[in-house]
């Protein structure tokens, strides 16, 4: 079956980035094919565990491949270095888009990922910094997630490594807990200025749409009244998405990045559909979205001058 | 080592801590969640945390901060719960946490602190920065007798007897472990009794070799602790004698009810949480032990009955 083939037929060339010293960073086009190549292992991740939440990952799949193929500091040799830059995925149900991404790091072996959810695989159902490298705080409960970035910013103030920047990434379900908003008071009170959040606004949620269920509204303008530096962008333009995620980590003030984005992205079956958050896709509806994803990510290495 | 409160600053006295090391003092006002996740943020760049604000909040409000943040993580977090149980008084009950210790030992990986005094509160405060892993840390309001007369030199295995008696067994932790010794003291003088008082501040992990010497001694017991009965001491040493050595076991602490106004005597007062409470209960479970201790009655008496 296609969605249970084998991780090499994946082009290798060019996927894996080993941060050197003065290495180029790579172009728009280049992490718009990444998120493509980490949106079809998490469909293959998903597809194998038969359990997930598919479409929360493709919803931050830009996002989560602008962050560790050119955002973040961060070297896979040494995970555990104190300088590195700290991603926290608070919406930690989109564990697979992050483990896609620590696998193509080399964190640990891809084949890994096909162990996603099983008896005594290190990937768990959500993040467990006890069990996977690269992880560096375990999430799952949502609203948890800022104010663990917070703390991990003010230690690393404390620490004065202040080049190391915290970004965290929150669901809309996020922004329903009230804790976020505690922790956003507390970043603006304690100052810190090594700290993003970035929130995927998918305006899907597991009952119905964010407006239907808790609207929460102008998430921009929230974090503003909390005295953030805030900004919306489409969080599928790529270009958006880099130029505010590298703009944040200048500011002197936390920054938060609303991001608009469709749940299910790059998959058109799942793209804005209710009903799929939780539910992994059927070995059909695997099969539709690889061929989908392969040919989007056939096109992108074709333009890219990478085809063979 | 960096220090957290939730607006109790003055209560809890980590403002002590704050106006020397104010760099390393968060006081993040009226949010406990958030100030535990924090703690568990800090924790993973290297930093010892302690958090402190009252039992009610660090346990019932951040339940599930401390339990994915510090314990799941295993993290070296110490979470420093100030007004335990009932006699913190007036407040009543929406303050007068009772469950807090049995929250704290079913959580995986937590590890539960009760000091009986000052000076036992100290060492443990002291001790808890060398040991690994999470720690829940309970103290109490009001000022209590001393239990010990100086600093102890360790916790050791956190179970202590103070006064040996071949008679009965009283197990207790915190505030009622200065009560248990009078209430033993009452039992020797009034009915010569030889009471063996027991100060369990490590409830979890529980050091069980040590419960079932002092139950080997006795063969009947009684607990004392200022929390529900279920759940907290009286059923961590009910485990380890159902399973290992049953004897009669009484438990002095809250029935199925909540706290009250008053004063924080007033209170123990009324909830029995007092010397004489525990004398009370003491001279029920010893009125069941020669009861078991002469078993088995039913196989000579089954083999008469043909």
């Amino acid at each position: 079956m296609p969605h249970l083939a084998p991780v090499e037929n994946i082009p290798a060339q060019g996927l894996e980035r080993k941060p050197r010293a003065g290495a180029r960073k790579p172009t728009i086009v280049e992490l718009e094919r990444y998120a493509t190549v980490l949106r079809i292992d998490c469909v293959r991740m998903l597809a194998v565990a038969k359990s997930g939440h598919l479409d929360s990952s493709l919803s931050a799949a830009d996002i989560v491949a602008a962050l560790y193929y050119r955002v973040l500091r961060h070297d896979p040799q040494r995970p555990n270095w104190p300088g590195r830059d700290r991603f926290v995925l608070s919406k930690g149900h989109a564990a697979p888009i992050q483990y896609a991404a620590l696998a193509r790091h080399g964190y640990f072996p891809h084949e890994d990922l096909m162990g996603l959810r099983k008896l005594d695989a290190h990937l768990q159902g959500h993040p467990d910094m006890t069990r996977t490298t690269g992880v560096e705080v375990s999430t799952g409960s949502l609203g948890q997630g800022l104010s663990m970035s917070l703390g991990i910013a003010l230690g690393l103030r404390l620490d004065k490594i202040e080049e190391a920047h915290v970004f965290a990434l929150l669901s809309d379900g996020d922004c329903q807990e009230g804790q976020t908003w505690e922790a956003a008071m507390a970043a603006a009170h304690f100052g810190v200025s090594n700290l993003t959040a970035m929130v995927d606004y998918n305006h899907l949620q597991t009952d119905g749409t964010t407006e239907e269920v808790m609207d929460i509204r102008d998430v921009r303008k929230k974090f503003d009244a909390f005295e953030w530096e805030a900004v919306e962008i489409d969080g599928h333009d790529m270009a958006q998405v880099v130029e505010s995620l590298e703009w944040s980590r200048t500011r002197e003030q936390p920054v938060a990045i609303v991001c608009q984005t469709k749940k299910g992205r790059g998959v058109s079956i799942m793209e804005n559909q209710f009903g799929f958050h939780g539910k992994p896709p059927s070995p059909e509806q695997a099969e539709q979205a690889l061929t989908e994803l392969e040919s989007k990510l056939a096109e992108q290495t074709r333009q890219m001058g990478l085809s063979r | 080592m960096v220090a957290l409160d939730a607006d109790l600053a003055v209560s809890t006295q980590s403002i002590e801590f704050g106006r020397r090391f104010p760099e390393r003092f968060f006081n993040v006002g009226t949010a406990e969640a958030n100030m535990m996740s924090m703690a568990c943020g800090l924790a993973t760049t290297g930093k010892v945390p302690d958090a402190s604000t009252f039992a009610i909040f660090a346990t019932g409000r951040a339940y599930d901060q401390v339990r994915l943040g510090i314990a799941h993580n295993e993290l070296k977090v110490r979470v420093c719960a100030s007004h335990g149980g009932l006699s913190l008084g007036e407040d009543g009950a929406s303050h007068q946490m009772i469950e807090d210790i049995a929250l704290m030992r079913v959580m995986p990986k937590m590890q539960v602190v009760v000091p009986a005094d000052y000076n036992q509160a100290y060492r443990a405060v002291l001790e808890s920065y060398e040991r690994e892993g999470p720690i829940y840390l309970r103290f109490g309001r009001p000022a209590t007798p001393f239990v010990y007369a100086d600093v102890p030199q360790t916790l050791g295995s956190g179970v202590d007897v103070l006064r040996e008696g071949k008679d009965i067994s009283i197990f207790a932790c915190g505030h009622m472990v200065w009560r248990a010794l009078e209430a033993a003291e009452m039992l020797a003088r009034d009915q010569g009794v030889g009471a063996e008082v027991v100060n369990v501040a490590i409830i979890k992990p529980l050091d069980s070799e040590a419960v079932l010497s002092s139950l080997a001694r006795t063969g009947v017991a009684v607990t004392a602790e200022e929390h529900r009965k279920v759940g907290g001491l009286a059923d961590a040493i009910r485990e380890v004698a159902a399973e290992q050595y049953p004897v009669p076991l009484f438990a002095v602490g809250v029935g199925d009810r909540f706290g009250l106004s008053g004063t924080g005597e007033a209170v123990m007062e009324r909830f029995g949480l007092t010397a004489e409470g525990i004398a009370d209960t003491v001279r029920q479970a010893l009125a069941l032990k020669p009861v078991v201790r002469h078993a088995p009655p039913v196989l000579d008496n089954g083999a008469d009955e043909g």
